[in-house]
């Protein structure tokens, strides 16, 4: 154990050493998802240090809360992956810098304006099925409340805790507005359960327990594109589909600006905005549509998109949730 | 007073650093929040969901056990020991790979619905109430088992042959030999899963179906993460230490100790006419057959599952388990340095067994944040990472180490005390001749137990990670993550079978070492 303890020692001295020599670290903080080996991180971290003369290093964790127990002591550099369900409460600590980017041109379906906020991929919420064992499936945001009780069983996020789930609220939401609570009341005895997160959800469904599942239009292109398998589909709503683009933004009080402002650059370069999209399965903020695999090209998309800015959303979430909480319980 | 004072000391520092972890991290959080805030309506339901299930869940797991501990003290049968070991494993395993073994026998799609569907019976749902008991149950069955079998092997051979030459049956067997002991034993083991099952966060929250089954442990997540508010989470982790302390003192009230006397350690060998005739025998093996299903199928699911994928498993996965390992085994030692002499000092000391039960009572997001906040002014703490994983994992084993060594030392101060301050044998060759050997078995099993939680638990590594160090539970969840489900079961199957090698062994060892 103790010789364990001084080889793992020795080795992080001589790591630090070798990065020591003269190489800038930019440090950028990522989700756990983003900097293993299926995630994007490798990718990004070998594509820009090719060109920066920097040395890279991701911290993967619990991004925001870890940057707010920081403070201006952190040590982040950039931040790459926080949700929009985040952004109210990371701006109002002060700590993040302008990106600096032209984001008049963006290949999304939602304007952007955001000044601090840089999306370097977006991609729909959906309920996802598989074609072959669910023969009657919604066509409709409506056709999916009214379904009888046992028509199928979905599997949600809870949005204490996800991402998705919180978007899902938001969702309901900007259909159904002052109606939501009915809305929800009507989708509860067709919810198996609630996940903590993403991941739980996505196991339940593969294993054939949940009927749908609430992830992305994008999910289906995993399937075709590394399973060859097209029987995963999102079901498509006329009444329009929940916009959640991925994030990244740079810190004020960086010691690297010039190298952070460059990441910031990275991120909309071609490079960059091609890989993206098979390494985290969604679609790039800035990529002309023909340039697309052909998979993604082809997934069937929503005319209507739905998304709620910021200050309302913020305004929003407590109450829903309790409406969410209400339908539920009930 | 100097040797009182040399026989406390590693107690008190064993003590000290559970204190400063689980209440020296509220603080820290509590000061981060400016304060504590106050609770919601929504948090008394919590309270209330919480206390109501984990003592459901504690007293069926309790009372199932009885008979299940009984028939395996009574029985001899080929593969006793394997089942008893096996029978184990679902305490061990990391929650969300059973919570999908689970799903896959008691789920929609699982085999026992899949049966009563063939008999045209009505599907049962193991989502809600009935599925968060369920789980707690799976998970705490084994612990009772094994707690209540200790105990009947702690009835020394003696008193049951005896029992027979005066001509028992099992009723008075029951009565004379088995209750009593029973009632030394039982609020240990009510107490221990109740205090697990409070602090439960993902199987009520994957199998509660919904915002029903919301538990403290939840709303702390909620309060840090929905709400931003540190200060609700610190006052909602004061609230799960204060039930948790009140329960340990109501439980301490109540125990009582079982008072056998020494025998000569001669092996307990059934006897027939205690153990019951033909009805008894059908009671026991439908006991052990019954919790053997329960417990084994939902595992053997997940192995099945994975098993295909275990050979397709990227490099990644083999350098991640190599550093669960050797965190598995650190901090089984680490458990053990702070749970004997706790567990030592605890026969006198009061304050000795509460502050070894104190980090089953903290929320593992409250201790995670606090110790990120107490160490961040001056260190790193990404390169914290792996020694922080290692101390709470510890930490977390240490009040499960101390409820099995408790009862054996009780007995073992009884029995060999003042055989032992007679012959003045004191210090460490008291240790060495008495102590240990006598305490092997409950020593082993600890230890298994340690090195099994650590290999299967997340714990606070991912506010420590420095995306490089990683343990094999977060490679599974980066897995998952990343759509890769079925290299997520394979190292499920990874996982459930190195966990329980481990357990195995250690357990085992135990077992050799105990000169009886």
């Amino acid at each position: 154990m103790k010789s364990t303890l001084m080889l793992a020692g020795a080795l992080s001295l001589i790591a630090t050493l070798a990065v020591a020599q003269d190489k800038p670290v930019l440090t950028v903080y990522a989700p756990d998802y983003f900097t293993s080996e299926w995630g994007p991180g490798p990718a990004i971290e070998k594509g820009f240090e090719a060109t920066c003369g920097c040395d890279l290093k991701f911290v993967a964790g619990d991004v925001l809360p870890r940057v707010m127990l920081e403070g201006d002591k952190t040590s982040a550099d950039v931040v790459i992956g926080l949700n929009t369900d985040v952004t109210a409460k990371a701006r109002a600590t002060g700590l993040f810098a302008p990106h600096n980017e032209d984001t008049s041109d963006l290949s999304m379906p939602v304007k952007w304006d955001d000044p601090v906020f840089l999306p370097f991929d977006w991609s729909d919420l959906a309920f996802v099925y598989d074609k072959t064992k669910l023969k009657n499936p919604p066509h409709s945001f409506a056709e999916l409340l009214d379904a009888p009780d046992d028509a199928y069983k979905i599997v949600i996020e809870d949005p204490r805790s996800s991402a998705a789930g919180l978007s899902l609220l938001l969702w309901v939401k900007a259909i159904y507005g002052d109606q939501a609570q009915a809305a929800w009341e009507k989708l509860a005895p067709k919810i198996l359960t609630v996940t903590p997160g993403w991941s739980e959800a996505y196991g339940m469904f593969t294993d054939g327990e949940a009927d749908m599942v609430l992830s992305y239009v994008t999910s289906p292109a995993y399937h075709i594109i590394a399973e060859d398998d097209d029987s995963k589909v999102a079901a498509i709503f006329p009444e329009g589909h929940y916009f959640t683009p991925e994030l990244a933004a740079q810190l004020k009080t960086s010691k690297h600006p010039k190298l952070a402002q460059e990441f910031m650059d990275y991120i909309l370069s071609p490079e960059f905005q091609k890989m993206i999209v098979t390494a985290n399965w969604s679609f790039p903020a800035k990529l002309p549509h023909d340039q697309l695999p052909e998979v993604f090209q082809d997934l069937p998309m929503p005319e209507k998109t739905l998304y709620t800015p910021e200050d309302e959303a913020e305004k929003l979430r407590g109450p829903a949730l309790e409406e969410w909480q209400r339908a539920l319980a009930k | 007073m100097a040797a009182r004072a040399r026989e406390i000391a590693p107690a008190a520092v064993a003590g000290a650093v559970l204190a400063a972890l689980v209440i020296g991290t509220l603080v820290a959080v509590a000061i981060r929040a400016g304060g504590l805030s106050g609770l919601r309506t929504s948090d008394l339901a919590a309270i209330r969901f919480t206390l109501w299930q984990a003592a459901l869940s504690a007293l069926l797991s309790c009372a199932l056990a009885i008979p299940v501990a009984r028939a395996l003290h009574r029985r001899r049968f080929a593969g006793r020991d394997l089942l008893i070991s096996l029978m184990g494993a679902p305490f061990i395993l990391p929650v969300i790979v059973a919570v999908f073994g689970l799903i896959a026998v008691f789920g929609r799609r699982g085999f026992i619905n899949a049966a009563l569907a063939h008999f045209g019976i009505e599907p049962l749902s193991i989502y809600g109430a009935q599925g968060v008991i369920t789980a707690h149950v799976f998970f705490n069955l084994p612990l009772a088992t094994r707690m209540i079998l200790h105990g009947w092997q702690a009835i020394p051979s003696e008193r049951f042959r005896l029992a027979a030459s005066l001509g028992f049956g099992p009723t008075q067997t029951a009565r004379q030999l088995e209750r009593p002991m029973l009632r030394a034993v039982l609020p240990g083991a009510f107490l221990a899963i109740f205090l697990v099952c409070l602090t439960s966060f993902a199987v009520a929250l994957t199998l509660g179906g919904g915002p029903r089954a919301t538990t403290v442990e939840l709303a702390i997540y909620q309060a840090f993460r929905f709400d931003f508010d540190m200060g609700r989470a610190a006052s909602l982790a004061l609230v799960q230490v204060a039930i948790s302390v009140t329960a340990l003192l109501i439980a301490a009230r109540v125990t009582l100790p079982a008072s056998f006397g020494a025998g000569h350690d001669r092996s307990f060998a059934p006897i027939a006419q205690l153990s019951g005739g033909a009805a008894h025998t059908a009671l026991d093996v439908a006991a052990i057959t019954l919790a053997a299903a329960f417990l084994l199928t939902p595992i053997g699911a997940v192995f099945a599952r994975g098993l295909p994928a275990l050979s397709n498993l990227p490099p990644m996965i083999w350098s991640a388990t190599a550093t669960s390992l050797i965190i598995a085994l650190a901090s089984t030692i680490a458990t053990l340095i702070v749970a004997l002499p706790l567990a030592l000092a605890a026969t006198r000391h009061r304050w000795a067994e509460i502050t070894a039960m104190l980090p089953m009572t903290a929320s593992a997001l409250v201790m995670g944040t606090g110790a990120f906040l107490i160490a961040r002014p001056f260190i790193n703490p990404t390169s914290l990472a792996l020694p922080m994983v290692l101390l709470t994992n510890a930490a977390l084993s240490v009040p499960f180490a101390t409820r099995i060594l408790l009862p054996e030392i009780r007995t073992l101060r009884a029995d060999y005390d003042r055989l032992a301050s007679s012959l003045d044998l004191r210090g460490i060759a008291r240790l060495r001749l008495l102590t240990l050997p006598r305490l092997a078995r409950p020593l082993g099993f600890s230890a298994g137990l340690a090195a099994a939680f650590s290999m299967g638990d997340l714990g606070v590594i991912t506010l420590f990670s420095d995306g490089q160090t990683r343990t094999l539970p977060l490679a599974l969840f980066q897995l998952m993550g990343s759509y890769r489900m079925d290299q997520a079961a394979g190292a499920a199957s990874l996982l459930l079978i190195l966990t329980f090698a481990l357990f195995w062994a250690l357990d085992r060892l135990g077992h050799y070492a105990d000169p009886r």
